[in-house]
């Protein structure tokens, strides 16, 4: 068949162009920009070459940053997937009880991430906070504005709050498209639950649950507005996860050279890690 | 050995899912379920493995009361309409799934999954995974799955639906021989009245959760007991019209199509069963009789013409040998055998019975 010519066709893909060059490509290259470059304002900059992005990588700042960033987004995936895919295998699958389980499971994440922040803030005030109050009315020394243990325990339950719902919906999906009949042929093999769950649940549900991780990794690795409404970083700088961190470089102390080499670092590992994981993924893929 | 149900019942909510059915099925034989989807198929089985409790009724099995019982603990096996295997089990871990959990040792349990594996042609591809298998190959998997056991009771839903034609056709003759050395007893659900008669052994046609007959497969077909079997088993399905007979003389009700017959009924009105494949475009037979026809549809599969055609409020399906080649609109005339024909009386009952 031949091609029909027609010229006509770019003025559709114009718009996307733009669109993308202003929200993506145009503020990157400012970046790329400043990260190379020392700024005097009036738009007068010196080259400074490598210098910014030397300096971020030997800091122990962005060392302990980075640590507390992966720090964080392991401990989250570590409890919200499993703890995902154990609420969605206790979930019904009919009757009045699934509509009724979804709309709960969705609702945290139809929470603006600012309102999350606040609302776990207030609920985990020591003095006033049902929960801060709670804990110390039955004995715990809890105080997430001062003792970083507790900071962190508070940002790590909010997140859980916040996002495991994902992860269960995304298996809950996964778990109704197996069929009966893969149920049915375990029990008559006398499989136990748990080789239901090992050999059939899980094997199903892989694809769901990669996307999951993805999602979740993506997500907690540049989760900012919660912890920083939360907590604001603190107590000192123990729950000051990158993007905190960034932010305070480049608008608290206006180091605007480090503070974009230091977004562009940032910028690579998650696109590092999302690409080698998308080839894992793929990998397997093309192996079955 | 035998599996005997005893007015079993299954209501869900108000609705009856399967009417009070009695149904003894003997050691050694392979039986169909035969019925259109939702007839109760594989809610019967369900209930015969243990995997759904009747709600009344009795099952039992050897003589012992298995009512309730749950199917781990029943010696039996399924395969099922879709491909069901362990996903990331090869064919020879999926083959041995069910002998691996009771406990056989290594050594046994290589030699068993070798012979089924054989026996199903899967001999090469034992290391492979479901997903790099056929669609043929997955449910020769399931298949050899539910043989490995030795099960007492090997129920079989709908194995060959999903598979295309040319696999569905070269399993479906190798079904009956899989089962002729076995000591168990096979069900065999199927919605095609061909694959009851290819598989043989007893049948029993089903409708809307009641079993209709059940007996013999080739006596169930010739001698259906009653409109609704012989409806159940008749793929095209069967003409029925209206008579009146006097004396030897039989006609049409609708029209003047008549003939003689020398059955011994009483005179009255009766309802005829014409099979397809007894109207056809040439003479059959020594007692033929023309009917006139518009032709509707007209198939032409190679080996077979299938012609739609109307005569008054009649719209019947005529199954002819070779190609015969009708146009639609076409008035044409079309020949019944009167021989093979079904007198069933005014309460559906079968008349011409032996």
């Amino acid at each position: 068949m031949n091609k029909t010519i027609n010229q006509k066709a770019w003025y559709f893909v114009i718009p996307v162009f733009v669109l993308v060059a202003f929200n993506a490509a145009i503020p990157l290259m400012t970046v790329v920009n400043y990260s190379f470059q020392e700024t005097f304002g009036n738009n007068v900059f010196a080259w400074e070459g490598t210098r910014w992005f030397k300096q971020i990588l030997l800091s122990e700042r962005f060392h302990a940053s980075l640590g507390r960033q992966i720090a964080f987004t392991l401990i989250i995936l570590l409890i919200q997937i499993p703890l995902g895919i154990a609420i969605a295998l206790t979930m019904p699958k009919k009757g009045w009880g699934v509509p009724v389980c979804l709309i709960l499971m969705s609702m945290p994440l139809l929470i603006p991430w600012n309102v999350v922040g606040a609302m776990w803030n207030i609920f985990a005030l020591p003095d006033i906070g049902f929960l801060g109050h709670s804990l110390n009315a039955i004995g715990f020394d809890y105080n997430f504005t001062q003792q970083p243990g507790d900071a962190w325990f508070t940002t790590i339950l909010m997140d859980v709050w916040h996002w495991t719902s994902l992860v269960v919906l995304l298996s809950y999906a996964g778990l109704n498209s197996i069929q009966p009949a893969y149920y049915q042929a375990a029990e008559i093999d006398g499989a136990s639950r748990w080789a239901t769950f090992r050999y059939i649940e899980l094997p199903k549900m892989k694809k769901v649950l990669t996307l999951a991780i993805l999602l979740r990794f993506m997500d907690s690795f540049m989760i900012y507005t919660e912890p920083f409404v939360l907590t604001g970083g603190g107590p000192g700088n123990t729950t000051a996860f990158l993007s905190i961190d960034l932010v305070k470089m480049a608008l608290g102390q206006f180091d605007l050279g480090p503070a974009a080499a230091m977004s562009l670092i940032y910028f690579f590992i998650v696109l590092l890690v999302c690409w080698v994981f998308y080839n894992l993924m793929m990998k397997n893929e093309a192996q079955s | 050995m035998s599996l005997e149900l005893k007015k079993v019942e299954k209501k869900v909510g108000i609705d009856t899912h399967i009417h009070p059915t009695s149904l003894t099925l003997e050691k050694n034989t392979i039986n169909v379920l035969l019925g259109s989807t939702l007839a109760g198929k594989t809610t019967l089985m369900q209930i015969m493995a243990g995997l759904d409790k009747p709600t009344s009724g009795e099952i039992w099995f050897n003589g012992e009361n298995v009512t309730g019982m749950k199917v781990q603990k029943r010696n039996c096996s399924m395969v099922y309409q879709q491909f069901i295997n362990y996903p990331n089990y090869t064919v020879f871990e999926n083959i041995a799934s069910p002998l691996a959990i009771t406990g056989v040792n290594t050594e046994e349990i290589k030699q068993r999954v070798g012979k089924v594996a054989e026996l199903l042609k899967l001999s090469a591809m034992l290391n492979k995974k479901p997903d790099e298998l056929s669609g043929g190959q997955q449910q020769r998997t399931a298949l050899a799955r539910a043989l490995v056991k030795d099960s007492d009771l090997i129920l079989l839903d709908e194995p060959l639906a999903n598979l295309d034609f040319k696999l569905r056709e070269e399993l479906r003759e190798e079904l009956p021989k899989l089962f002729e050395d076995r000591d168990c007893i096979v069900v065999y659900a199927t919605t095609e009245p061909s694959d009851a008669l290819m598989i043989g052994g007893n049948t029993a046609t089903l409708l809307e959760g009641k079993v209709i007959q059940y007996g013999k497969t080739l006596e169930v077909y010739n001698r259906p007991e009653n409109l609704i079997s012989a409806k159940v088993f008749s793929d095209p399905p069967m003409n029925i019209a209206e008579i009146i007979k006097s004396g030897d003389n039989c006609k049409f009700t609708d029209n003047n199509v008549q003939w003689k017959s020398s059955i011994k009924i009483k005179d009255g009105a009766y309802k005829i069963g014409i099979r397809p494949h007894n109207i056809t475009t040439y003479k059959e037979g020594n007692n033929s009789v023309e009917i006139n026809g518009k032709v509707q549809i007209s198939e032409l599969s190679g080996s077979e013409s299938l012609i739609h055609f109307t005569n008054g409020n009649l719209n019947w399906v005529s199954l002819s040998n070779g190609i015969q080649q009708k146009n639609v609109g076409e008035d044409t005339k079309l020949y019944m055998n009167t021989d093979e024909f079904l007198y069933f009386d005014q309460n559906n009952k079968l008349v011409n019975n032996g």
